[in-house]
């Protein structure tokens, strides 16, 4: 009986008496919701083009983060930086196609997803090969103090990153929706083979898109990197951006976004409000466990495409 | 007729087969000791520099003085990744090489030596956990193969209460204060909360516990608690890797005062601070040996091993925190060999010999300035029965720049620890089944 009151009702009574408490954590989780969909982003590009599920795409934010703040750290301005790292991801992205997809047509999907997996190993050790495996703080000017709005506690940071967020999903949106490149990748996302009967080269529109995710990967890293220092651990975060895939669905960019809010909310108020009584630490298993609830009732995720198949 | 590439082949073959013997007999005279490290993986950037510290010393040791009395150290590194698996089938692949086996094991993670404390006793192998693993283990009597000294997690709680005490105006004051304890959900975040609890109950200050989940890279929930809810008047921290940083960040975030704000000792190097930026000033850390390269023993590193192009890091890195823990841990192993040779002869020894020289180790003041670290770290004298031996520790404080001691050396309370070692032990003895030993 105590337990259930302690999971039933103590929590909501706990909100009901600080309400403006209850609303920092939501605030909080909400920004850091935005923080997890960037890296979720990148995962959705791959999948929604080419049906690979990209199990590098944590080792690319990493590999990104670590060329820029090695250029920075060789004493460039931050925007030559930036750009040569946007430029070291298109080389990888066509180094990977050329190498690892393009062999690999017309392997089931299952092939190329261990493929990612070699692809992870070798940029997790080729990047701390060339940089190390120190720990490099990144400084991009965004302030990080606690800001008080209307009585609520706010990190800048977290506002920062969620324009940053809302920037480049709006400009992934008008990519794929008003550019020829952009039709041209739904049309491969939506039948690869109808896309290449007409036209479309297959080959070209993977290297584009795993440079898209590349760059998306290197604002992910910057903005990551900038919260946490540049080192290893950031290759760890694409596994906060699972459950957000899971919930959102794999091929939509709105699913990646909203999946994001719902997970970075959800596990951050579990963890304030329900932690105590289930034992602490919960928010990773959490995030899991939402995206499983919800996968019951929608298995192709809030956002993503029902797949019927016809006998 | 063989053509030239075989040729080739065949003659590197008895070059190398020729080398062999030569290089088995000099290793005859070598004293084997393994490095279990983990310079790859989510806590690389911090095992990295532990075990260039490591190593640079065996290498000094070697250069400098020929080896311990004339044996030649011969060690090997095998990367855990701070993984137990690994740890353990590092351990297997490294006991019995060199011509007596494996000396010690420094495990470096508390998970890997709750993994090897039953494996090395059947193995009669010592280990060497310096700072981590079982605080219970320093009761020789149970586990006379474990060393823990200088100082264990138990103890550095206790000390940390007292500067916390000190800091209010005495061990009175703590009543009604509230202390929080944001600890790495694994065995080793979990270590101190019994000694907090029992000193809670003795001294009337409310304790709250936050577990944060490895690796610890999203920490926004604890702190929003910590700092807008729970508002502790001092926060107590048992982290390791990016859960540190994370942690420095998301407290000032949320405006929590530094100067309250204390690491144990695996929350202060260098790679804790550095990522946070001018947010980590004022943040403190408990620590059981110097920081810096100003010692003697530094200035030997710096001539014999990196100038000799030897050097296992960057120079610029030596006198880190976590570096000079590497040189700890090899001093102290250094020194129980030496003191083993002592009791069994200036030769490569068994494991279970150079156990003896650790349980007689008596590092007092005068040999740790001979050995150019005066002041660097409090004397260690182990005995039968105290596997510990000092337990004391200092406060150091990051000034944006560099680690500044920020109190003295302050000795664990023996009277409060000593006894939970010795039930904790006793108890796992009994479930163990383990008959311990006489010290007396």
């Amino acid at each position: 009986m105590e337990t259930l009151s302690a999971v039933l009702v103590e929590p909501f009574v706990a909100i009901a008496e600080a309400p403006m408490f209850f609303f920092e954590v939501l605030i909080g989780g909400l920004l850091s919701g935005v923080m997890y969909a960037l890296v979720a982003l990148g995962f959705v590009l791959i999948f929604k083009a080419s049906g690979v599920f990209n199990f590098a795409q944590g080792a690319m934010v990493l590999f990104a983060a670590l060329f820029f703040v090695g250029f920075i750290d060789l004493g460039w301005p931050i925007w030559l930086s930036l750009v040569v790292t946007v430029g070291v991801m298109v080389l990888l992205a066509l180094v990977i196609e050329r190498a690892v997809l393009r062999p690999l047509v017309n392997q089931d999907p299952i092939i190329l997803f261990m493929a990612t997996i070699g692809i992870t190993f070798f940029l997790d050790g080729f990047g701390q090969t060339l940089w190390g495996s120190d720990v490099r703080r990144l400084d991009i000017g965004i302030p990080d103090d606690p800001l008080i709005v209307a009585g609520l506690y706010v990190n800048q940071f977290d506002i920062y990153a969620a324009v940053i967020c809302g920037l480049l999903v709006l400009g992934l949106a008008l990519f794929f929706q008003f550019t020829p490149t952009g039709r041209a990748l739904r049309a491969v996302a939506d039948d690869h083979q109808a896309a290449m009967s007409v036209g479309v080269p297959l080959n070209v529109i993977w290297a584009i898109v795993w440079t898209v995710a590349g760059i998306v990967g290197l604002v992910a890293g910057i903005m990551w990197g900038a919260k946490l220092g540049v080192q290893f651990n950031l290759a760890l975060i694409a596994l906060k951006a699972l459950p957000v895939l899971i919930l959102g669905g794999f091929t939509s960019v709105p699913g990646a976004i909203v999946g994001g809010l719902i997970i970075g909310a959800g596990e951050k108020v579990a963890e304030v409000f329900w932690g105590e009584v289930l034992g602490g630490a919960i928010e990773d298993w959490f995030a899991y466990m939402l995206a499983m609830v919800f996968l019951l009732f929608r298995p192709q995720g809030l956002f993503g495409e029902k797949i019927i198949e016809r006998v | 007729m063989m053509n030239r590439r075989q040729t080739l082949g065949l003659a590197a073959g008895a070059i190398a087969f020729g080398a062999m013997p030569l290089r088995l007999h000099a290793q005859e005279n070598a004293q084997f000791i393994p490095s279990l490290v983990y310079r790859t993986g989510p806590y690389g950037p911090n095992g990295e520099p532990f075990a260039n510290g490591a190593a640079d010393y065996y290498t000094l040791i070697n250069a400098r003085d020929g080896g311990i009395n004339g044996v030649e150290i011969v060690f090997e590194e095998c990367d855990t990744q701070y993984n137990n698996d690994k740890g353990v089938e590092c351990y297997e692949r490294l006991k019995n090489k060199g011509p007596t086996g494996a000396a010690v094991f420094s495990p470096l993670s508390t998970g890997i030596t709750y993994a090897l404390i039953e494996r090395a006793r059947a193995d009669k192998i010592p280990i060497f956990s310096m700072g981590y693993g079982r605080t219970d283990a320093s009761y020789g009597a149970v586990f006379p193969h474990v060393f823990t000294a200088p100082a264990t997690y138990w103890s550095q709680a206790t000390s940390l209460i007292q500067y916390v005490a000190a800091q209010e105006g005495g061990l009175e004051a703590l009543e009604g204060k509230k202390i929080a304890l944001v600890y790495h959900d694994s065995a080793y975040g979990k270590e101190p909360i019994r000694t907090l609890e029992a000193l809670a109950e003795r001294f009337g200050y409310k304790l709250s516990l936050f577990p944060v989940a490895h690796p610890g890279l999203e920490q926004k929930a604890t702190w929003l608690k910590v700092g807008r809810q729970v508002r502790p008047d001092w926060v107590l921290m048992w982290g390791w890797g990016v859960m540190n940083s994370t942690a420095i960040k998301e407290a000032a975030a949320v405006g929590f005062p530094m100067e309250r704000f204390i690491g144990n000792w695996w929350s202060g190097s260098e790679n804790d601070v550095t990522p946070a930026g001018d947010a980590a000033i004022g943040y403190k850390s408990a620590n059981f040996h110097g920081a810096g390269a100003t010692w003697p023993v530094h200035e030997d590193i710096f001539k014999h091993v990196y100038d000799a192009g030897k050097g296992a890091g960057k120079r610029e890195r030596v006198g880190e925190v976590l570096y000079n823990r590497g040189v700890t841990n090899a001093m102290i192993v250094v020194e129980a060999i030496r003191t083993a040779q002592e009791i069994h002869g200036n030769k490569p020894l068994t494991g279970w010999q150079v156990r003896d020289g650790f349980e007689n180790l008596d590092l007092s003041a005068e040999r740790l300035t001979e050995l150019g670290l005066a002041d660097f770290m409090q004397p260690i004298k182990l005995s039968c029965e105290d596997h510990e031996g000092g337990g004391s520790v200092y406060v150091q404080q990051w000034d944006g720049k560099t680690w500044k001691r920020v109190s003295d050396w302050i000795p664990p309370m023996r009277d409060v620890v000593w006894p939970m070692i010795k039930e904790s032990a006793l108890a796992y003895a009994k479930e163990k089944g383990i008959t311990p030993r006489s010290c007396t």
